[in-house]
């Protein structure tokens, strides 16, 4: 357990020397970008990984909650902070008032529910043009400020995004490894025997939702703060997609991993960018590959291959279907 | 068990099903059924398949809606309430065909039936310490308590798909006893179970009744139930044929066709 701990302090303290080592914009910028996305697939992996329930509306609560912390800041002048919390709080909001009812629906049904609604959601944003600016987009969003400290320069928002990710990644553990968290994963494993057990199954489904509703709206409030500038084609379904594969190649029901599938995915294109032309199909082959080769994701393969790592040198098939009899 | 509540629930049946109906489609599964579980019994629901026995434990357990009748826990009509409400008020059950969070340890899986005796809301679970910490860990002892019960305590942190079919059951006993049920309903607990398993639950289950548990369990190993059980209903065509102690009831007449499909001349 120590040796953990230990571990994830220098894997932290190695990630916020890296503006301090890296100088290129670039770079940052999609660290910051990848630290958001984080934000937005640890929601979807409580709704998902830990509930079992689908969803392919993250894009339109990540447009919800930038959208409403753009609006706050420039038409209303409010300062960012609490413009963050009500983007936070609006997309909870909204994600309960989709969620009641649509929680009532399982499987296929809730995915298509879900994707309607997030078709709704970025059409609300292109076509709203008092409120949104529509396909225009918004601009002159302003760059938190801390007493003396503005955040506007990648090399410091990296932190501000950092800190998120951990205060994210530290909510998610401590349901997971709590009460609540069991409840979730008992309707995951099976809903009826859950509700047989006294889990009130709809009311936590409706709960995870809100969460992943809470994370994407933080998300989408970061981005809005970085980038300065919205456009409402960023919110698109494709975009769900996109935070869905991120989750399913991390490993859905691992904190750890909604993260790293979201920083491999961001990083990938610009790996595979000196293939120009054909990347997207080289991308899309690697996801597939991973999909069905990592059925658990990343951090199922790397749990797999820390087993037999433990185990010592893989024992030929014979001798460990002999141990397995004998254990048996 | 010693309040006025209590004396009058033993005298009036904890469990009290009064002309029961519930109807898939054109078919009525259960039929006017009418059966009384006294508290502290083992009562074992018999009858041949298709008669109706688990479709009456999953409308007392609040998995299925009621057509018509009532279903009265201990005074309180048990119609219109969800499952985990029913739960709460101490049904416990457990499953023909298991249903176990399979990729969940076995502890896990314990310290989930404690559910409805615990408190730790997603407030509470943002701040470790305290009265959540002290929950945690009751939840994990009583857990383990409960494994050893059941005899399984060394298989705790094995996920429970992986363990044998017999031991799977002996979860999921566990996992309804961490609820603290006053009645706790088993579909088949012996289904797919070789002899020296059986042997075990049997010993199981008078462990259980000394709880003070009341006990409502449906069965086809006969054996077991004339040895456990302290009264049986016989169950036919959805509706009630028989009921008594174990020597009525295998002496009625009626029970005799119905189990073996015509007149006593048939065996």
């Amino acid at each position: 357990m120590n040796r953990r701990v230990l571990a994830l302090i220098v894997l932290i303290v190695a990630v916020a020397l890296i503006p301090a080592v890296v100088h290129s914009d670039y770079i940052l910028t999609l660290c910051v970008t990848a630290g958001i996305y984080a934000i937005v697939v640890m929601g979807l992996g409580i709704l998902l990984g830990f509930t079992g329930q689908m969803s392919l509306a993250q894009a339109a609560f990540f447009g919800i909650g930038a959208y409403t912390s753009g609006w706050l800041t420039t038409h209303l002048g409010w300062p960012v902070w609490p413009a963050m919390a009500c983007a936070m709080a609006m997309s909870a909001l909204v994600a309960l008032a989709v969620g009641y009812p649509c929680l009532r629906l399982s499987g296929h049904y809730l995915a298509l529910a879900t994707i309607g609604f997030g078709i709704i959601a970025q059409l609300v944003l292109i076509n709203w043009k008092d409120v949104t600016n529509g396909s225009d987009g918004m601009t002159g969003i302003p760059a938190p400020v801390i007493g003396p400290w503005t955040f506007e320069h990648y090399n410091s928002y990296f932190y501000i995004v950092l800190v998120a990710v951990l205060a994210c990644a530290y909510v998610a553990w401590r349901i997971k490894t709590t009460r609540v968290g069991r409840a979730l994963e008992a309707i995951r494993e099976n809903e009826i025997a859950a509700r047989a057990t006294g889990i009130d199954a709809t009311r936590y489904k409706i709960i995870a939702f809100v969460f992943a509703g809470a994370y994407a709206g933080l998300a989408g409030s970061l981005l809005a703060h970085t980038t300065k500038f919205l456009s409402p084609d960023s919110y698109s379904f494709d975009q769900s997609v996109v935070f869905l594969v991120m989750l399913i190649v991390g490993g859905s029901s691992s904190i750890g991993g909604a993260i790293l599938g979201a920083v491999l995915l961001e990083f990938l294109p610009e790996v595979l960018r000196p293939l120009k032309s054909s990347y997207i199909m080289v991308y899309g082959a690697a996801v597939v590959v991973m999909i069905i080769f990592m059925p658990r994701g990343l951090v199922g393969l790397f749990e797999s291959l820390r087993a037999r790592w433990r185990r010592g040198a893989p024992p030929p098939l014979g001798a460990a279907a002999a141990a397995e009899a004998e254990a048996a | 068990m010693t309040t006025p509540d209590a004396a009058a629930a033993a005298e009036r049946g904890l469990l009290e099903i009064r002309g029961l109906v519930k109807r898939f489609g054109g078919v009525t599964a259960v039929n006017a059924l009418d059966m009384t579980v006294r508290a502290g019994d083992v009562h074992a629901l018999i009858g041949p398949n298709g008669s109706g026995k688990t479709t009456t434990l999953n409308v007392i357990s609040g998995l299925y809606r009621a057509d018509g009748g009532s279903v009265a826990f201990d005074g309180h009509e048990l119609a219109g309430r969800p499952a985990h409400a029913i739960a709460a008020l101490g049904i416990g059950r457990t499953f023909q065909n298991i249903r176990l969070f399979g990729e969940l340890s076995v502890l896990e899986n314990v310290m989930i039936g404690r559910h409805v005796r615990t408190k730790t809301g997603f407030l509470g679970a943002l701040f470790p310490g305290g009265a959540t910490a002290r929950e945690e860990r009751a939840t994990r002892d009583r857990a383990r308590e409960l494994l050893a019960f059941v005899r399984l305590d060394a298989a705790r942190s094995q996920t429970a798909r992986s363990l044998p079919y017999g031991d799977q059951r002996r979860v999921e006993i566990a996992r309804a006893l961490a609820a603290e049920p006053r009645l706790l309903l088993l579909d088949e607990p012996a289904a797919g179970m070789n002899p020296a398993e059986t042997d075990a639950l049997v010993v199981l289950l008078r462990r259980i009744r000394e709880l003070g548990t009341t006990l409502l369990l449906i069965e086809h190993d006969m054996n077991l139930v004339m040895t456990v059980s302290d009264r049986i209903t016989v169950l036919n065509f959805g509706q009630h044929i028989a009921e008594g102690g174990p020597a009525e009831v295998a002496r009625n007449p009626d029970v005799i066709t119905a189990y073996l499909g015509g007149t006593l001349d048939a065996a």
